[in-house]
């Protein structure tokens, strides 16, 4: 129930620092990544605010034997890069630069009136469904050799 | 760079990195939006509740700016349609394929100094830096 709690109220927060930040605004997004059109750094410093906070924070929070209320610290490895987590990012920055939406501030942004972040959404769906199909295409043939 | 809002965007990353700490300090998760959103859909993932409920807080929060601060921008919907389809496409395609986004790699990645996702964020960035460029510049200003 603890778990279940903290979850909506950090997806609350979560919700309204990415609109604050104007995240939540595609045309502010792609203001930034224009950096030779009219450019905005104010997504610099959402990103600096961010990660100033994470790199005081996780070090010390992950040297705790576990979490308030759950078993253990579910996080990914951080060594091995490979071509699939670089490929899927550059297919991501395609994606974020036409468009200047990424997957947290479309949901955010779903109550503000524009079908845009909810058309977003559905695509995300389709494109994951598709990387899925893909990779058990890819191991599958991984397997035959 | 008169549109250049250096406090509301410091002080709604610092809520970002805030969020991150505390799902990871009580519920032992990372903030990837993309990871918690694909946890969220499967039919029969385990420990599903609470990533539908940081979900519907994503909403929730957007929701509750929104409507007590009152619009602070015009949200654009007049955005091509086959475009944002494709942009949308390449995302969860990308992040999926890619283990996480913005969030993810960005926010919390770089937090655990993790160089996994360092070299995520540094790719996806300068991908969609030239993304843009070139959407804008080179194949006049589409968007």
């Amino acid at each position: 129930m603890k778990r279940q709690i903290v979850a909506l109220l950090t997806g609350i927060l979560f919700g309204i620092g990415l609109s604050i930040s104007q995240m939540v605004n595609p045309e502010k997004v792609l203001a930034f990544l224009d950096i030779v059109g009219n450019w905005d750094p104010s997504l610099a410093l959402v990103m600096g605010g961010a990660v100033g906070v994470t790199l005081l924070t996780f070090r010390r929070v992950l040297r705790l034997p576990k979490p308030l209320f759950a078993s253990r610290f579910e996080v990914p490895g951080t060594d091995g890069i490979d071509a699939q987590l670089l490929t899927g990012a550059a297919i991501f920055g395609v994606g974020w630069g036409i468009s200047g939406y990424c997957p947290g501030p479309a949901i955010a942004s779903l109550t503000f009136g524009s079908a845009e972040p909810a058309i977003f959404i559905v695509a995300f769906i389709i494109g994951n469904a598709i990387a899925i199909r893909w990779q058990a295409i890819n191991s599958e043939l991984i397997a035959q050799h | 760079m008169e549109n250049f809002t250096p406090f509301s965007a410091l002080l709604g990353g610092v809520l970002l990195g805030t969020s991150a700490t505390l799902l990871l300090w009580m519920n032992g998760q990372i903030a990837g939006i993309s990871g918690i959103f694909r946890g969220a859909i499967k039919m029969r993932a385990p420990d599903r509740l609470w990533r539908i409920l940081f979900l519907v807080g994503l909403v929730c929060g957007g929701a509750l700016w929104w409507q007590l601060m009152g619009p602070s921008f015009i949200p654009r919907d007049d955005f091509p349609l086959p475009l944002l389809i494709i942009a949308g496409i390449l995302v969860g395609f990308g992040s999926r394929i890619g283990n996480g986004c913005t969030s993810g790699h960005g926010v919390c990645g770089l937090g655990r100094t993790s160089g996994r996702s360092a070299a995520s964020t540094a790719t996806f960035f300068s991908i969609a830096l030239a993304t843009t460029f070139i959407v804008r510049h080179l194949l006049g200003g589409i968007s």
